[in-house]
């Protein structure tokens, strides 16, 4: 039994709809600390013009973005706030760690930078380079609208292949004592207080 | 030209400064590296030595740092604090060290002479663990607060105790 | 700019008479905040709009620079200098080598010194293009920025011709450069000084004498001199408070003594005093680098191999026997440079002030102490004493005219 289609309908799945939509209205959150930051200032200035690309209406209130971009090195003393902002924005969202700072610590390999934000919250893209070039940057982007036109869903189901994985973490404890004064961290006390599986940041 | 004749009489101080100092401080060593002049000072006498250069015309800290001595070959005191100072009227520059030996190391803070002390003293001590007697507000200022250790000791490893993995991690289910 | 509602200070009285905390409130502002530019964080006490107090916070991009400056030799540490005022890198690389060279007294050949010249000028060009244009963005002239940062893609441009990297160069070397000026680097530099002057002529006439930017930076955030000297101001933010002083006049490294220049200077000590100040530093920059371009000396550019402190070329490797010696004396670790365990402080006047290297050396190739003296964190700390009595508004065009770089600040 064969339906006929007036002229201007289109037959889709609604996945992909809601993937396309959200593919090519990317609203980038740039949590910008370091280097990387006056280049992906660059990527969005005169010369590369992001907009180009659809992803260029940068807003800096997490709760009217789906794409963090983390670009430079993510210290100590930050992480409490990237985690804070990254809980703040809405599903879906996406995150590119921008940079060799952001996804591996990059030259600093010292005792306040997180070797890594993917430790500590989820990353969809890497950008290698110390900093990366914004034509670097700008294939990320395209790569991530691809990523989410082929893998995504209206519910968000490719989201929860992330359940598989194990959390990584622990409180490392490497000289026998804790190195912070854990009854002044509020992180730490949080963690302590709530079991590991429903632990939340604010 | 009211301009140029002050600067003429503060030059004249500042050449004779060094000697003046040595009347005033007995025992004052004083040494030459790169044309750089350099006085040891005590931490008992440290007040009264600022207070006068500031008379003499050295009128900005540059700024206040630390080298911690623990591994250098032939040193016998730890702490060695270094203050830049120069005189904005004749360009001259003056560098004073203090030493400082733990534990428990701590010397007179100058923040109430020069303000920009407040802050390289405040970062001194978050370093080096450096108590600054008098200071308004001795605070951590680049650590965060409940960090402990003061990471430019040279007994601290460079890629620290395992403080940078101490938070929790979040998954996407967390979102 | 989230307004915490635990955060409004609530009284406690029961009393009559209304006390302070009946209506003044805390705002947090920052570490994530677009105006911050980076990662600073301050915390505000207002009575409605007016700022009655600041508490600047910082440290939220402390990442050990000079920590790591006691494990990496003077030649790789370099590359972590790009790293600390990132919108200037190759006016930290030159600090750097300059620090070191004076702890290890090396005198640099005439050609390096030009050249080094050119390349800190082209930095400071750069710099004050951002940091203007941040001002402007944050006031709200977002053409102004575009403006700047297309000329930045141009000097962007000329670095990558010269060595290789847009933005983080690693150019210095103990005794040299990496790479020699070629014909095509001197031709865009050339290019870069014919066509930029009408583009700075475009911006001042953009922004200059526009009403609302000269109304909201004019007499905002005034920094009066003896302030300036007693809180350790230095640079453009000291100048604009009418100290005479540049180390560029008063201390001449490299070049500088050789060229004509102005030390750019105003009294008003504002927001609207440092934007001019910069301004017109660009144009001496501009009158600097025309003097340098076309008097480049000829000759080496590194340190000859008899000094056995720079590398040789290749060339020279494989043609002499001083030069293979020297490669390989270089290479090898603790046959390198005759370092005196020794120290000493060498400054340039950065585009933000005086940037310092307190290097201590302990006779190895590797630094004991690698201080650096930031001019960012004094002029932070002045922040609180420039905002109290203006608006909220004005935050941000007092924190952009500081041009406060976290990296630098925290290192």
């Amino acid at each position: 039994m064969a339906i006929e289609l007036p002229e201007n309908v289109m037959v889709s799945r609604l996945d992909e709809l809601a993937s396309w939509c959200r593919k090519n209205s990317l609203w980038p959150m740039p949590f910008a600390t370091a280097c990387c930051g006056i280049e992906l200032m660059a990527t969005g200035a005169a010369k590369h013009d992001l907009a180009r690309f659809g992803a260029e209406v940068f807003r800096f209130s997490p709760r009217q973005c789906d794409l963090m971009i983390v670009a430079g090195r993510v210290v100590m003393k930050m992480l409490p706030v990237l985690q804070r902002i990254w809980l703040q924005m809405h599903e879906p969202k996406w995150c590119i760690s921008m940079g060799a700072c952001a996804s591996t610590g990059g030259v600093f390999d010292t005792y306040a930078v997180v070797q890594g934000i993917d430790r500590f919250i989820p990353v969809d893209m890497y950008v290698p380079g110390c900093p990366p070039r914004p034509e670097q940057l700008i294939q990320a982007i395209i790569d991530l609208q691809d990523k989410i036109q082929r893998e995504g869903t209206i519910t968000g189901r490719e989201f929860d292949t992330s359940q598989r994985q194990l959390r990584k973490r622990a409180l490392v404890d490497v000289t026998g004592v804790l190195q912070v004064d854990a009854a002044r961290n509020p992180v730490i006390q949080r963690e302590l207080r709530f079991p590991r599986s429903e632990s939340r940041l604010p | 030209m009211a301009e140029a004749h002050s600067k003429d009489t503060v030059d004249s101080r500042a050449d004779d400064a060094i000697e003046s100092l040595a009347a005033r401080f007995p025992g004052l060593e004083s040494s030459t590296y790169r044309g750089q002049v350099r006085v040891v000072i005590g931490a008992g006498v440290a007040l009264e030595f600022f207070t006068h250069l500031k008379q003499l015309g050295f009128n900005q800290l540059i700024d206040v740092t630390c080298v911690d001595y623990l591994e250098y070959r032939g040193a016998t005191r730890r702490y060695g604090l270094v203050y830049l100072l120069t005189a904005t009227g004749t360009g001259r520059r003056l560098t004073v060290r203090l030493f400082v030996d733990d534990p428990e190391p701590a010397v007179p803070s100058i923040s109430g002479l020069w303000r920009s002390a407040n802050w390289l003293e405040r970062e001194v001590w978050d370093m080096f663990g450096i108590r600054f007697i008098g200071h308004p507000d001795l605070r951590r200022l680049l650590m965060p607060e409940e960090f402990l250790a003061h990471p430019l000791r040279k007994d601290y490893p460079l890629q620290g105790r395992g403080e940078r993995h101490n938070f929790p991690v979040l998954t996407r289910e967390d979102g | 700019m989230a307004i915490a509602p635990d955060q409004v200070t609530r009284s406690s009285s029961s009393g009559d008479g209304v006390r302070e905390e009946d209506y003044l409130w805390t705002l947090n502002f920052g570490p994530q905040h677009p105006a911050t530019h980076t990662t600073l964080r301050l915390v505000l006490k207002l009575d409605g709009e007016r700022v009655v107090d600041a508490m600047p916070e910082m440290g939220y991009l402390h990442s050990g620079f000079e920590k790591i400056g006691e494990h990496l030799t003077f030649n790789q540490y370099v590359t972590v200098t790009d790293r600390m005022n990132y919108i200037s890198p190759m006016a930290n690389n030159v600090a750097w080598h300059h620090a070191v060279e004076t702890l290890l007294g090396i005198d640099l050949t005439p050609r390096c010194k030009v050249i080094r010249t050119i390349v800190a000028e082209l930095a400071r060009v750069s710099d004050h293009l951002l940091s203007n244009g941040a001002v402007g963005l944050d006031t709200g002239a977002f053409t102004f920025f575009l403006y700047g940062f297309y000329q930045r893609e141009v000097i962007y441009d000329i670095f990558e011709t010269l060595c290789g990297a847009r933005f983080t160069n690693s150019y210095t070397r103990v005794g040299g450069v990496s790479h020699d000026f070629t014909p095509l680097v001197i031709e865009k530099i050339r290019t870069f000084l014919r066509t930029f002057p009408k583009t700075l002529d475009d911006m001042e006439r953009l922004l200059t004498r526009n009403r609302i930017f000269v109304d909201r930076t004019k007499g905002v955030g005034v920094l009066t001199r003896e302030e300036a000297i007693n809180g350790g101001a230095t640079g453009p933010v000291a100048r604009a408070s009418g100290v005479t002083r540049d180390l560029r006049k008063d201390e001449p490294y490299l070049a500088y003594a050789d060229y004509d220049f102005q030390v750019c200077c105003a009294a008003a000590g504002d927001c609207y005093s440092r934007y001019l100040v910069r301004m017109q530093e660009m144009r001496e920059s501009i009158r600097i680098l025309n003097q340098a371009i076309e008097n480049i000396p000829s000759g080496e550019v590194n340190v000859g191999i008899e000094g056995r402190l720079a590398l040789p070329s290749k060339q020279q490797v494989y043609s002499t026997i001083e030069g293979t010696i020297s490669h390989f004396e270089l290479s090898m670790s603790n046959r390198g440079f005759e370092v005196p365990r020794e120290e000493s402080y060498a400054a340039i006047e950065a585009p933000n002030g005086e940037l310092g290297f307190y290097v201590v050396g302990d006779g190895s190739e590797v630094a004991y102490r690698a201080r650096c003296r930031p001019p960012s964190v004094l002029h932070f700390s002045l922040f609180p004493q420039l905002i109290r009595g203006h608006t909220l508004s004005d935050v941000v065009a007092v924190l952009g005219s500081l041009n406060i770089i976290a990296a630098e600040l925290d290192r």
